[in-house]
């Protein structure tokens, strides 16, 4: 066994240690609880839910909570007895505040479950033991109770060179880890032998300080045959902190926001190896823990080997507690611990050490002087901040000037609140601040999940609008079909109706379809304008306005042929109808882009345009309703078999529509999701009920019908037009979530739903290629 | 019973601002039994006065602002700045000139920018600085070694009798200032009062100051940075610009080490860690600054001593030094460092 190079911690101060208060004897096993409290969170991570009900019996070791969480750790019961109650208990946090834990009536039997202990775990593979290890609720016994089983998968980029064991324990007070080495160094080393053996790493450290001599000796006896450093290092507060001891013992700093296996170390507490060896060895879960009983408020201080769930106030009894002379109760250690206000409250896998203080030992804070900048804080920080800087932002409220001064990397380890001439509780003011700034972090992800959602609801209204003006339009070409129906039977009376003007009604039907589509192709042109600059945007004004100019020429010589044509049946013709259609379709769709223009940048020009613009429109309609109001007068009874088909077609289209938002609604549930979804089985009732008067209407029309010219195309295109806002509308939901860095499994639902409205339009688009 | 829900950490240290105080006084005292043993009871009349007037001072501010007066004069802050003041003014200053200067002290350059704490100044350098362009005449006056008689003293003090001729001098420094047709050797031939090397008086006083900062370097009251940097660059300064000891010369390294009141300031004036720069680093270039600038000031300003000018000039430039001396903190790869930083 070479000599371990140690390197100095940075800071760090020398408070006196008062352990020799409570290692002066061997651990005591305190005696079996009439009651064992065994609350449902003592780890880092996700809290367990109960597999077992009030009125069970258990055995010692039996599984009691569980959760399927990878972040968790199981917890059992530390011994036999019937569960009397589940539910919020007293619980040792800072907090105060109670948690759910079980609560077991022990009957004394102290029956154990059945154990499946290990002869030689090196025969057991790895992912078995480390199942193992987390199948017996290990979570780190030195404070901060992070799942064990976790720390000890690292990923498999990330080879571990060295393990450490952390037995510095340099809290004041604390002897658990010094009598645990002392006493049961052998175990320790198998249990490192474990460890060593699921992290192979080059490297295995044992860190104790040296105000330890006899664990120290008693764990290089243990070790002597195994090529582990036991190292002695200063006594020095915080060498145990994780970070600082990787500090002293390897000389690198663990790099800011990593965590130490990303640098190929690996960190475990003396009581955690323990532990590991009990599951593995033995079989037995964590249900015991040594914990240290100090303080002089406490007749014998000691350490005893107690069972978790046990309370506080028994432990406390054990050792001689003098209720009168008791002035502050520690959880943890007099540098980092929390004061425990309720001593029903159970020991826990992390609970180290109960500090029973007199009001000597820990006298209440003198009161706080101003800052006098002495800069004592700064030269005992292991952190290398600026502890009084800190002070004043924190004071000031500057989140910016902490973020900057790094109070994220403050470990609170309390060294600057020691050393401070003037009392100034610093640790407070930085957990505050940082509560705070935690908050406000929190607050301002909310705003910006608010924000977006704001946006995606402008977008949907937009695209809803959109839909219910092709609607309106339907509903208009519905409305003029009708007029047609009744004028037809009107002339029916008269004569027989004109072929032709069935002819002119079904090219008024496809203008109408090419005039949305026109729209659509728009909306297309409008979004790459959007992106694009000026100079297109001005191209495509030139080319709406010579659309524009067209249309209008279109429709001057339309309205003069009309009006020389006026004694015929058939006012207009159909071509004549068609291009009066298309153009003033397209100068509609001129108008609005330029008024849309105009919004954005509001150039005279553009003013300018757009009168002409509008003016044009206006003419183009008037023209147009005048040939429609003579075609209407003219024209033929609908086809009931081509409007019947397309009830049908708009029918089916309302349930799909109106499933997929109530597929939406489920999967979100937000209040305008519902009213989409209201508003959509409301149309698909008023499409149903349109179908069934249709289907009545053509079995009472004894007249066959004849085929029109292009029934389908039509249904097909509002189909492929719904489609392609779909997936438009789907796109945008993804984009959006993907800019948010919405998690995995949403954006990947939201792919799937875009995946599916494009195969829909696809499917559409062929099949109107096909038709066509 | 009820548990007390107090914060980590529990335990404390057992270092009050009230004792970094009594200590630095108690630092004081090697010096102020030197100048003493020089002048008699004139540095401890200056004591008293300042003492008195800077805790007069103190609490008639601290009851204007309505501040716990009792709680805040127990700090011991008040006294040091009194205190330092007292040595630093000539012995037997008149008593309104001490009350001018600790009032300036106190109420300018404490109180008024929130007390204990949050001064940017060295409020008894400020003090000082005011009397010093105010009345440029009576602080020059400072008296012979061995030559002032009590009475005469208290008289001086307190009536505003003039000294008799030949008990007031010019420092060694004033002399050497103004000098230009003696060589050093020829000067410390002529007067005994001039000593070894800076002074008869100067070097004692100094040496005494040097030994009560080494204890309160030993104490841990402060961190070596701030006066070694200074009396390192005083002494880079008077070694790189020492023309020899002809009739023009600049003095040695050794003559302004010792001389004027480079010790107290070093020890007593540039480590006060209120009005100077936070961070180790900082204080290291605090302390050079204030070394540079002495030995500018006496060399080639307008003052023969300086101490108190470099101080309160460094005193500006402070919280600059401090942004850009911020450490690197644990696991970071570089220190966040300027103006811009936080912003």
């Amino acid at each position: 066994m070479s000599t371990w190079l140690i390197h100095p911690l940075r800071g760090g101060i020398h408070p006196p240690d008062c352990k020799t208060l409570s290692n002066q004897q061997p651990i005591q096993r305190a005696p079996l609880p009439k009651q064992l409290i065994v609350p449902l969170l003592q780890h880092i991570g996700h809290i367990t839910q109960p597999v077992v009900k009030v009125g069970d019996y258990v055995y010692k070791g039996q599984l009691l909570a569980d959760s399927t969480a990878p972040l968790s750790a199981p917890v059992h019961a530390p011994s036999s007895g019937t569960i009397s109650f589940i539910g919020p208990q007293p619980y040792p946090h800072v907090s105060g505040e109670m948690l759910d834990a079980i609560v077991i009536d022990t009957d004394g039997l102290d029956a154990w479950c059945e154990l499946r202990p290990t002869a030689d775990f090196t025969k057991l593979a790895i992912p078995d033991l480390l199942d193992k290890i987390r199948q017996a609720g290990i979570s780190g016994l030195g404070g901060a109770g992070f799942p064990t089983s976790n720390k000890l998968s690292p990923r498999a980029d990330q080879p571990i060179s060295t393990l450490i064991i952390n037995g510095a324990e340099c809290e004041p007070y604390i002897t658990a880890d010094d009598v645990l080495m002392r006493e049961r160094a052998t175990e320790l080393i198998l249990g490192i032998d474990i460890l060593a053996h699921i992290l192979q790493p080059k490297n295995v450290l044992i860190a104790i300080e040296d105000n330890k001599p006899e664990a120290i000796s008693a764990m290089q006896q243990a070790a002597q045959a195994r090529d582990y450093h036991v190292v002695k290092i200063p006594t020095i507060y915080p060498s145990g902190g994780e970070r600082q001891l990787i500090q002293i013992l390897t000389g690198q700093e663990v790099r800011a926001g990593q965590i130490p296996a990303q640098q190929g170390i690996v960190c475990q507490n003396i009581g955690t190896v323990l532990a590991v060896h009990d599951a593995v060895i033995n079989g037995k879960p964590l249900i015991s823990r040594i914990t240290t009983l100090t303080g002089q408020a406490l007749q014998t201080p000691m350490n005893v080997e107690c069972l978790i769930g046990t309370p506080v106030h028994e432990l406390l009894a054990f050792a001689g507690l003098q209720n009168e002379h008791l002035s502050r109760l520690v959880a943890g250690g007099p540098m980092m611990g929390f004061t425990l206000i309720d001593t029903a409250a159970p020991v826990i896998k992390t609970s180290n050490c109960f500090l029973a203080a007199t009001a000597q030992e820990l006298p209440p804070p003198p009161p706080t002087m101003p800052c006098i900048r002495c800069g004592d804080c700064a030269e005992v920080c292991p952190a290398n901040l600026l502890p009084q800087q800190l002070h004043f932002y924190a004071l000031g409220n500057d989140h910016e000037q902490l973020e900057a001064h790094n109070l994220f990397d403050c470990i609170e380890c309390g060294a600057c609140a020691y050393v401070c001439p003037s009392s100034i509780p610093l640790v407070q003011y930085y957990r505050a601040a940082k509560a705070d700034m935690r908050e406000q972090e929190q607050k301002q992800v909310k705003a910006e999940h608010a924000k977006e959602r704001f946006e995606f609801r402008q977008e949907r209204l937009r695209l809803e609008e959109e839909r219910k003006e092709a609607a309106r339009k339907e509903r208009a070409e519905r409305l003029a079909r009708s007029k047609a129906k009744q004028a037809k039977k009107a002339e029916q009376n008269k004569s027989d109706g004109n072929s032709d003007s069935a002819a002119a009604q079904e090219e008024i039907k496809r203008l109408k379809i090419a005039s949305s589509m026109a729209q659509v192709a728009l909306r297309k042109a409008q979004k790459q304008f959007d992106e694009h600059g000026t100079d297109e945007l001005k191209a495509q004004v030139t080319q709406l306005s010579a659309a524009a100019e067209e249309a209008k020429q279109a429709l001057h010589k339309a309205t003069s042929k009309a009006e020389a044509t006026v004694p015929p049946k058939q006012g207009v013709t159909d071509d004549e109808l068609k291009r009066l259609k298309i153009t003033a379709s397209m100068a509609r769709v001129a108008l609005t882009k330029a008024q849309k223009q105009l919004e954005a940048h509001g150039t005279d020009e553009l003013k300018a345009q757009v009168e002409q613009l509008s003016k044009a429109a206006d003419e183009a309609k008037q023209a147009l309703d005048k040939a429609n109001e003579k075609a209407t007068v003219s024209a033929p009874q609908q086809s009931s078999a081509n409007e019947v088909k397309r009830l049908k077609i708009a029918a089916s289209m309302a349930r799909v529509a109106l499933t997929k938002a109530q597929k939406q609604l489920e999967a979100h549930g937000t209040d305008e999701l519902k009213a989409q979804v209201e508003q959509l089985s409301k149309a698909a009732d008023e499409a149903k009920q349109a179908l069934t008067a249709a289907t009545a209407r053509q079995a009472a029309d004894p007249k066959p019908t004849e085929k029109p010219a292009k029934p389908e195309p039509s249904a097909a295109e509002q189909a492929l037009k719904k489609a392609k806002i779909e997936a438009a509308m789907k796109r945008a939901a993804l984009r959006k979530a993907e800019r948010a860095q919405a998690d995995a499994s949403s954006i990947t639902a939201l792919q799937a739903e875009l995946a599916e409205a494009e195969q829909h339009l696809a499917k559409l688009n062929q099949s109107e290629t096909a038709d066509v | 019973m009820t548990l007390p829900r107090i914060t980590s950490p529990h335990a404390t240290g057992a270092n009050r601002t009230q004792r970094v105080m009594l200590r630095v006084m108690a630092a004081t005292v090697p010096g102020i039994l030197t100048l003493c043993y020089f002048f008699g009871i004139g540095p401890l009349l200056n004591i008293a006065l300042a003492c008195s007037f800077a805790v007069l001072f103190e609490a008639l501010v601290l009851r204007l602002r309505k501040r716990p007066v009792g709680f805040f004069l127990k700090d011991g802050s008040v006294l040091v700045t009194g205190l330092l003041l007292a040595l630093a003014l000539p012995p037997y200053s008149p008593w309104w000139l001490i009350t001018v200067a600790t009032g300036f002290a106190v109420i300018f350059g404490k109180q008024l920018f929130g007390g204990l704490g949050q001064n940017p100044f060295n409020p008894a350098m400020l003090g000082y600085v005011v009397v010093l362009v105010s009345f440029p005449v009576d602080m020059t006056l400072w008296p012979a070694a061995h030559s002032i008689e009590t009475s005469a003293g208290l008289q001086h003090v307190f009536l505003g009798q003039a000294f008799p001729d030949g008990w007031s001098q010019a420092t060694v420094l004033d002399v050497l200032k103004n000098n230009n047709n003696l060589t050093l050797q020829e000067l410390w031939n002529n007067n005994p009062a001039y000593g070894l090397f800076a002074g008869y008086s100067s070097e004692w006083v100094n040496l005494a100051f040097l030994l009560g900062g080494l204890y309160l370097l030993r104490k841990k009251l402060f961190s070596w940075h701030a006066p070694v940097g200074m009396l390192i660059a005083l002494f880079i300064m008077s070694l790189l610009f020492w023309n020899g000891s002809g009739s023009d010369s600049n003095g040695s390294p050794l003559f302004h080490l010792l001389s004027g009141a480079t010790m107290l300031g070093a020890f007593f004036i540039v480590t006060d860690p209120v009005s100077s720069a936070t961070s180790v680093q900082g204080r290291l270039i605090f302390g050079a600054g204030v070394g540079v600038l002495i030995y500018v000031i006496r060399v080639w300003g307008g003052y023969p001593d300086a101490v108190a000018f470099a101080v309160l000039l460094m005193n500006l430039c402070a919280p600059t030094i401090d942004y850009f001396t911020r450490p690197r903190t644990y696991g970071h790869k570089a220190a966040k460092r300027g103006f811009k930083s936080g912003e």
